[in-house]
């Protein structure tokens, strides 16, 4: 025996410990789910921490109704599988005034997201969320604490983060307050793949490569995922074309990139991970915004 | 920029793109290791890490395009890259070129993975480096060769150590600059050796380095340092031991988290194993209870374990039905932790507002939290010289020695034994802030021979034979508000109705009972401690007791409300604006703190926190004393 845990080990019990802290002392916590491979992961972790007894605690989907037809087929089967509450959360103003991401740019998420998530948590009196964000994926996420402190209004105060020593969490909070915990902060990228595969998770088909229909957009290439929807808001549609892509992150699918990839299986993907050249959230563009403080700033207004 | 380094030792792009599945297994085998590098402003620490990432590849194009833009605007490095962009990740750091806050990076070699927190370097930063500390197996102390060993560098070394690192390299960077000189080297190293033996670090790691040049970093010797025959940074952070493997050698420790009851037949005991290993039939004893049982499973989503070890998180399942839940410490039966309610601990304090003597705060210890206050500091230490110096309080980064009473018996071990047994968080109870992070050195016995002696006229007899419920009526206010007054009128409201009361008084009070304490935060802390506990004794005895006192501090009035039963204590806030306190300066006190005479008066330099949520209010601008009398009896009828 002792034999030294490996750094999955030592990042799932360390996961796991953390879920278990907040399930104790939260009145009513939440797991934010996205679908995405890190929403996965945390569920599976979630699952493990609480066995044999279901996680006590509900799946939130903040939805932008823009997201791409195959995530919304995995919530659904994931929630039941875990046997936990699926709450799903749409904006109503942003839906009545059709914010869409081709006419109203950054105005898009910030509605159904930002605001979206805040208007959620309110309306469910939730004091504590969980997600699946983690340090390696932007420069502001590398400074947030796994147990992140918001204010009444949501926003996160960087120059005023609680110290967090070894692993106590300081979960005390006035009402009205609440904290977005982060149960995989310390995983990189290449530790959530490995551990999809060796977990046997299951996650969205789209992250595998498939001839699927693709545009080009203001020099990105995207998926045409809901032609019809497309339509309407384009006015016309652009070229579709069939090529062999697959996703490194899942967002909303007329704001997440596609990559040309001949990657079908997990050990092929985790091979071009590898070996890719430029970042994940690359695809993405919400981190290019005003500058190189662009997700530092949607954080300090109460983004995730 | 120095090109890339090409035999990289981090991975093999060639393994990868010909064998994946190979190169998985291997990686799926690693090992990690956290450490931490700090160093003061100049030293070099974001510059190292940004190195380490950029040659094991974590960064990738589109990052570095963004750096080298960022380079150009913002950077110190000239046209050439700069890497601490990189790692300086808020926006108010890259405009102010510092530090502020720890940044938590990742990268890989083909032996392990490495979480390394970069700490900030200003004294004002010594509560992030602490907590970059508490989870690291290892320091790298950075000093820049030009410079030598300064105060810095004193500072986060005794930081270290107090943190109980046991790893620390010396790493002496920009060698570069001062021409790979070995003498230069040397005499730094010497340096460095006599202030570590004095502050008791028994052994480190010295290493010539370029952060900027890449000298020593992933192999070593360099070819400009032919002289040095140690390990390369990296070669070394591959080779050290990592903190779990040293707890898994300790008696078994589990702080129960989660007790786990899917139905009636199940009934689990989830946690984080924090040192030991378990097996299946072991002997446990859960603490503080005493109680024993035989370890009938381990569960777990993967299946049942025979066996599991430190830095595991389980579910154990017991032959017997004991009482066990969430702040309980499953041990091993034959070498339980201690159980104990006074303690010495080192304290370092990170919150703006200094620690109050006296006041309950919040104390966390691994699941179990309790009230717990803090006593006059033995000393503070200066980080700077390592003396011990007298302190009256500790303020913000400040690291100080002193005695911590709990209210109820902690489970611990010493920290320099167990750092997850022994390390604590102080949380104020008004801000929820985390104002200090303390680690228990050892228990004080003293409490242990002192029991509650059992009375066979029980406070219950007491009241019964007085026919009445006792009661305490705690009026708080500024000076001058009238608080005496409508007690005593309250008081002999109460006589004539045949209740048996007593008026404490703060005057009186201080006359006699506290007359050794004056009018610092902390004496007035300690005055309502002892007229709470007068005041709960007198309640055992069946009274109806009415105290008056300023006590300005919520948490103060929170601590006497926590020492009585519930429902037992009526806060009775007499509200009297302070001008109209000021302008019947019955006492002349006013005045006096006014002009000066008079300092810590409350209103005039000393704040009033009026209470939030008081059982009565009487506003004494509109309301005669008589009438606020007559108020506080309707509100407290009926007394049976």
């Amino acid at each position: 025996m002792t034999a030294t845990l490996t750094h999955l080990q030592r990042l799932e019990a360390e996961a796991i410990h953390i879920i278990r802290e907040v399930a104790a002392e939260a009145e009513k916590p939440v797991m934010l789910y996205s679908v995405g491979k890190d929403s996965a992961v945390m569920l599976h972790l979630a699952k493990k921490a609480f066995y044999p007894s279901p996680p006590p605690f509900p799946l939130l989907h903040v939805d932008t109704t823009w997201k791409f037809k195959a995530m919304y087929d995995l919530r659904e089967k994931a929630a039941k599988d875990a046997g936990m509450e699926l709450l799903v959360y749409q904006n109503p103003e942003a839906k009545e005034r059709g914010i869409n991401p081709f006419d109203h740019g950054p105005l898009h998420t910030d509605m159904w997201k930002t605001e979206g998530l805040k208007q959620a948590l309110n309306h469910y009196g939730f004091d504590a969320a969980f997600g699946g964000a983690r340090r390696d994926e932007e420069k502001s996420r590398a400074k947030e604490r796994v147990f992140s402190f918001r204010t009444a209004s949501h926003g996160w105060d960087p120059k005023n983060q609680r110290p967090e020593l070894w692993n106590q969490y300081n979960t005390k909070k006035k009402k009205g307050e609440s904290i977005r915990v982060f149960p995989i902060s310390n995983w990189t990228e290449l530790d959530v793949w490995q551990y999809i595969q060796l977990e046997e998770i299951e996650i969205v088909p789209l992250y595998f490569s498939a001839p699927r229909p693709t545009f080009i957009y203001e020099g990105g290439l995207f998926m045409a995922d809901d032609i019809d929807r497309l339509q309407e808001v384009m006015g016309e549609l652009p070229e579709i074309t069939t090529r062999s892509v697959r996703f490194r992150t899942l967002g909303c699918f007329p704001l997440t990139g596609a990559v040309e990839s001949e990657a079908s299986t997990l050990s092929e993907v985790i091979q071009e991970t590898l070996l890719t050249t430029t970042s994940e959230r690359q695809g993405r563009v919400i981190d290019k915004d005003a500058g190189g403080a662009g997700m530092e700033k949607k954080k300090q207004e109460g983004y995730f | 920029m120095t090109e890339q380094t090409s035999d990289s030792v981090y991975r093999t792009d060639a393994l990868i793109a010909e064998d994946i599945d190979s190169y998985l297994e291997t990686h799926q085998h690693k090992t990690m290791l956290r450490f931490i590098t700090c160093g003061s402003v100049d030293d070099g620490k974001s510059t190292l890490i940004g190195r380490l990432l950029y040659d094991s590849k974590m960064i990738f194009e589109d990052q570095l395009e963004a750096l080298s833009n960022d380079s150009k605007k913002v950077g110190t490095q000239g046209q050439e890259i700069d890497f601490a962009l990189l790692v300086d990740g808020l926006a108010a750091e890259r405009e102010q070129g510092i530090t502020i806050d720890v940044a938590y990076r990742f990268f890989n070699t083909e032996k392990r993975k490495f979480i390394v927190a970069d700490c900030p370097g200003h004294e004002q930063y010594t509560r992030n480096m602490v907590t970059g500390a508490s989870t690291a197996d290892l320091a790298v102390i950075l000093v820049d060769a030009r410079k030598g060993v300064l105060v810095q560098t004193r500072r986060h070394s005794y930081l270290c150590h107090l943190i109980g690192i046991k790893n620390i390299v010396l790493a002496v960077n920009k060698m570069d600059l001062v021409d790979y000189s070995q003498e230069t080297f040397d005499t730094i190293v010497a340096d460095y050796a006599a202030f570590a033996e004095e502050i008791g670090i028994e052994s480190f790691t010295a290493m010539p380095i370029s952060g900027f040049k890449g000298d020593n970093i992933t192999t070593a010797p360099s070819e400009n340092t032919p002289w040095y025959d140690g390990p390369s940074l990296v070669e070394h952070l591959e080779s050290v031991e990592v903190l779990s493997d040293v707890a898994a050698d300790k008696p078994f420790r589990m702080p129960v988290q989660w007790v786990n009851r899917p139905n009636l037949d199940f009934r689990g005991f989830s946690g984080l194993i924090a040192s030991g290993q378990v097996r299946v039939g072991d002997a446990v004893r859960a603490l503080p209870s005493g109680k024993t049982s035989t370890v009938k499973s381990i569960v777990t989503f993967d299946g049942e374990l025979d066996e599991a070890q430190a830095g595991q998180s389980i579910t154990i399942t017991l032959e017997d039905e004991i009482d066990c839940s969430r702040g309980d410490v499953l041990c091993v039966a034959d070498d339980p932790a201690e159980t104990a309610d006074q303690f010495e601990a080192t304290l370092v304090w990170l919150n703006d507002e200094d620690l109050s003597v006296g006041r309950g705060y919040w104390l966390k210890l691994g699941t179990q939290t309790v009230s717990a206050t803090v006593q006059h500091p033995k000393y503070r230490v200066d980080v700077n010289t390592m003396d011990e110096l007298a302190a009256k309080t500790l303020s913000l980064n400040d690291i100080g020695v002193a005695e911590v009473y709990s209210d109820k018996p902690l489970v611990f071990e010493p920290y320099a034994e167990n750092r997850t047994m022994g390390g604590f968080i102080l949380i104020d109870k008004i801000t929820n802030a985390t104002v200090a992070a303390g680690m228990l050195n050892f228990s004080l016995r003293r409490s242990q021979n002192v029991h509650w002696q059992a009375t066979d006229i029980t406070r219950e007899h007491h009241a019964q034979m007085k026919n009445q419920t006792p009661r305490v009526l705690w009026f708080t206010g500024l000076s001058g508000s009238g608080k005496s007054t409508i007690a005593n009128e309250v008081e002999k409201r109460l006589a004539l109705m045949n209740r048996h009361t007593f008026l404490l008084d703060g005057d009186n009070v201080r006359h006699g009972l506290n007359k050794d304490l004056g009018f610092t935060e902390a004496d007035r802390i300690e005055n309502i401690r002892r007229v709470g506990e007068v005041a709960r004794l007198m309640t055992d005895a069946g009274l109806i007791v009415l105290t008056a006192f300023i006590s300005p501090f919520r948490a103060e009035r929170q601590m006497v409300r926590s020492m009585l039963e519930d429902h037992e204590f009526i806060e009775v806030f007499v509200d009297t604006p302070l001008e109209v306190a000021e302008q019947r300066d019955v006492k002349g006190l006013y005045k006096k703190a006014r002009s000066g005479q008079l300092k810590n008066f409350t209103g005039i330099d000393s704040p009033y926190e009026a209470p939030r949520a008081p059982e009565i209010t009487v506003n004494t601008v509109e309301m005669t004393p008589e009438e606020a009398a007559d108020h506080i009896i309707q509100q407290i009828l009926p007394l049976k």
